[in-house]
Order: C-alpha cells, then structure tokens, then sequence
C-alpha cells in the first residue's frame, strides 16, 4: 500500500458512478443482456461481436426493407446466419444492428446510455444472477456462493442496475443488501486473524468490493501488529519506494 | 466494439500494483483520440443527413455513437486524473528529486505538472511557521528522538551534517545521525533506520 496514493473511490454503491474511479470504469464495462426495439443502422462492426444467443423476431424486421443490394435469398441467409450459433459472419457492408427485438449483450455504460423510460431503443433484461432463482439461492446461505466467479462486481453492478427502473427493483436491493449482510461476518473475521499469510485461499470467492473490504481489514490488522512491536516510529522507505527498487530499469544509472 | 483501447489503458493503470507508474502509453492515448475523431465525424455527416432528409431511423445510431465518444472521453479523462495521482504520490514518498528510470515513465506534461506541484508545495512551506517556513514532508511518523541509529544499505558518498564534519555513507557502515538530515534519505531507502 502507498500511503500518498490516494485513488478516487468507487461510488458504485450509491445513486453513480464516479466518474473519475477506475473500478467503477471496470465495473460498468460488464454485459448485461438486453433486447433492441428498434434498429440501428450502419453499426456492422458489432456483428462480429454478437453473443451466440442472438435470435431476431418470426416478422419481417422493419429494417430489412431498406437493407440495401440485398435480394431474396441475401435476406434468408441473414436470418439463418442470425439464428445460428456461433455467430462470426463475414466482413459485412456498412448493415444494421440489432434488427428489430434481437437479444444482445452490450456493456452496462452503453445499455445505461441508450436506455430511456419509454424504451424506445432498448429494453433491458436482468442477468441471471440477480434474478428469482438465483435470489433464493442467496436467501438460503450466502456463503457458499462464489461471487467472484458470478461477475466480479457483485453488488455495484447490482446496484447500477437498479436504473433500469424493473418491476424487481425492490427485491433486487433487498437480495444484495441480505447477501452482504450474510457474507460480511466472514469477511471480518478472517481479515482481522489472518497476519502474515497467504490470503488467497480466503478471498478467492470475494467480489470486487468484499477484497476491498477484506484489503482494508488487513491493513489494520498489520498497523496495529507493527504498533504493539513498538515499529510505530521507525522511519521506512514506503512501499512505493520498495517497489520501484525490485524492478528491474533497463535504462538505470548508477 | 468501441471504446475497448480505451479500456486497455485503464486495465493497465488497475493492473499496475498499488500506486505504481507504469509508462505513459502514448500510443494507446492516441488510438483512442482518432476513434473519438472517427465517431465524431461520423456522427456529424448523420446528423446532417437526418436533418436535411427528415430520417429519423439514423437517431439511435447517433446516439450510439454519442455515448460511444462520452465513455471514450470518461476513460481518458480518469487515465489521465490518476496518473497525476500517482505523480503526486511520487513527490511526497521520493522527494522533489526522482530516479532518471521514473522521469522516463512521464510525459512531458506531467513531468511539468511535476515541477509545477513542487512549486506550489515548496511556497507553501515557506509561508508557514515564521521566517524559515516548515517542512510538512518531515517527520511523517511522530519522533521519539532528536538523533537515531541508522545503517546504510548502498553506497552514497560523502554526506555533510551541520556542524560541518562529513560522514562517508558506505555500505553497511552505521552512524548515529541527527534525524531531520536522515529522514530524506530513509526515505529513499538509502539508509535504514535501526530501532534500538
């Protein structure tokens, strides 16, 4: 830890983002899946990118009509390309994204961007993990549950989400707030008990913002070890110095 | 998908360990200017065409782009925001004088933005406590005491005290040093403070 470096802080967990925080940057690049209600056009670069998932409505697109230098048969092949999966279409001309009510998956600063409350361009779909099935699970022990694994950003994604103004809103911030609530006593004790070992194991399941808790924890427990040692007033180079003397320089005088 | 140089930058400031400066990756920034250029140019001819021909199918796609260009703008605005966090670290852990390998890791703006925040630093210690001013960078940890051990770690030369006699800082050798002349170099890590 540097003691001068102080980062801007992740304000995921409140009402936004900070717009400075790189964590919250990282955070919100995360998928999230969505449906298009209409279509956009000359975007064709994201065909490469769609998720196998992707499928279009029975009913002709509105789109299609327009698509240009494009017959019959190019139409067909469209829409079996579109519900094939994996989807990696060939260099396509300049075409349109997201014919209309196809599923995709776009990072949440992009979902939040084109998201309005009459849904003209998007209407989101919650991702699995925060959704009935899931909820329970939490319910029942939150500690087993490997939260790293289930998108590192547990509860600020969960909590960006609340924006998208679902009918499960209410529920959703409950299930976090549980979840954490759950999970927090572990997180605590093994902060405070665990001086100079590995850690790995302990926080090997902990999202994003439960290793910053468990970070902090130790930071304590380590001051306060090196206070009783009487070490308080000894003067050290900082960590950061410490750091920068292990690398190597290639291009280092001395 | 867009944007994604620009978060190769920010991946490579989150991956850098607590506080570290890794080098300033012209390159990348510039990438994601162009980008920016290219959506904005874009955006600009649809904006016309939608305008002049009434089609309004194209909107979404502005908009696209649009947020496209603000989270483009987001990543390196923050890039940049917590080099200089870093940098400012830098000033108050090293001093005002940084190893050559650092100053390499700098753009030319922030090695001014540097000497311009040492400055104001410096000015700053000088209007406080009466005529000699006060080093706020002293002293980080409360002293126990106006003289301690220390041992040196590398070799540094010739090292003055203010009565005038000089100390040969060799490797290894230990001297009994008065603490507001070490601490600076303490520091650094040249020498090392020995606790009794």
């Amino acid at each position: 830890m540097s003691e001068a470096y102080f980062r801007v802080e992740s304000g995921a967990l409140g009402p936004e983002e900070n717009f400075l925080s790189l964590d919250d940057i990282l955070m919100s690049h995360e998928k999230l899946p969505v449906r298009t209600e209409t279509a956009m056009p000359r975007l064709g670069a994201f065909f490469l990118e769609r998720s196998a998932g992707a499928e279009t409505d029975n009913a002709v697109p509105q789109g299609l009509a327009l698509l240009p230098r494009l017959e019959c048969s190019g139409v067909i092949q469209l829409t079996a390309a579109l519900t094939s999966a994996p989807v990696i279409l060939p260099p396509q001309p300049p075409t349109w994204l997201g014919l209309q009510g196809s599923k995709l998956e776009l990072p949440l600063w992009l979902a939040k961007g084109l998201f309005d409350n009459k849904r003209r361009i998007l209407s989101v779909e919650l991702p699995k993990i925060y959704q009935e099935g899931w909820r329970t699970v939490f319910s029942a022990d939150p500690n087993v549950v490997d939260l790293h694994k289930m998108g590192p950003h547990f509860y600020g994604f969960g909590s960006q989400l609340l924006h998208f103004d679902s009918p499960e809103n209410a529920d959703i911030s409950q299930s976090l707030l549980q979840t954490f609530i759950g999970r927090f006593r572990r997180i605590m004790d093994s902060s405070q008990n665990a001086y100079n070992e590995d850690t790995s194991a302990l926080v090997a399941r902990l999202d994003e913002m439960e290793r910053g808790l468990f970070q902090i924890g130790q930071n304590g427990l380590n001051d306060f070890q090196c206070w009783e040692k009487g070490q308080a007033s000894q003067i050290t180079a900082s960590n950061l110095v410490q750091n920068y003397k292990k690398r190597k320089f290639t291009d280092m005088e001395d | 998908m867009f944007c994604e140089k620009a978060m190769e930058l920010i991946r490579e400031l989150h991956r850098a360990p607590e506080g570290q400066l890794p080098a300033f990756n012209e390159d990348g920034l510039r990438q994601v200017l162009e980008e920016m250029k290219a959506l904005y140019e874009q955006n600009q001819s649809d904006v016309n065409e939608a305008k002049s021909g009434g089609r309004s199918y194209l909107i979404p796609t502005i908009k696209f782009r649009h947020c496209s260009l603000l989270r483009n703008r987001r990543c390196t605005v923050a890039y940049l925001y917590d080099r200089l966090l870093r940098i400012r670290a830098l000033r108050w852990e090293y001093g005002s004088v940084l190893p050559n390998a650092l100053r390499f890791h700098m753009a030319a703006e922030e090695m001014e933005w540097f000497n311009n925040y040492k400055r104001s630093l410096a000015t700053y210690m000088r209007s406080l406590g009466g005529d000699e001013g006060l080093d706020i960078t002293q002293d980080m940890k409360p002293p126990k005491s106006l003289y301690i051990e220390v041992r040196c770690l590398k070799d540094y030369g010739e090292f003055e005290v203010d009565d005038g006699t000089s100390v040969l800082l060799k490797k290894n050798s230990q001297h009994f040093l008065p603490r507001w002349k070490c601490e600076q170099l303490i520091r650094q890590g040249v020498l090392e403070h020995i606790l009794s």
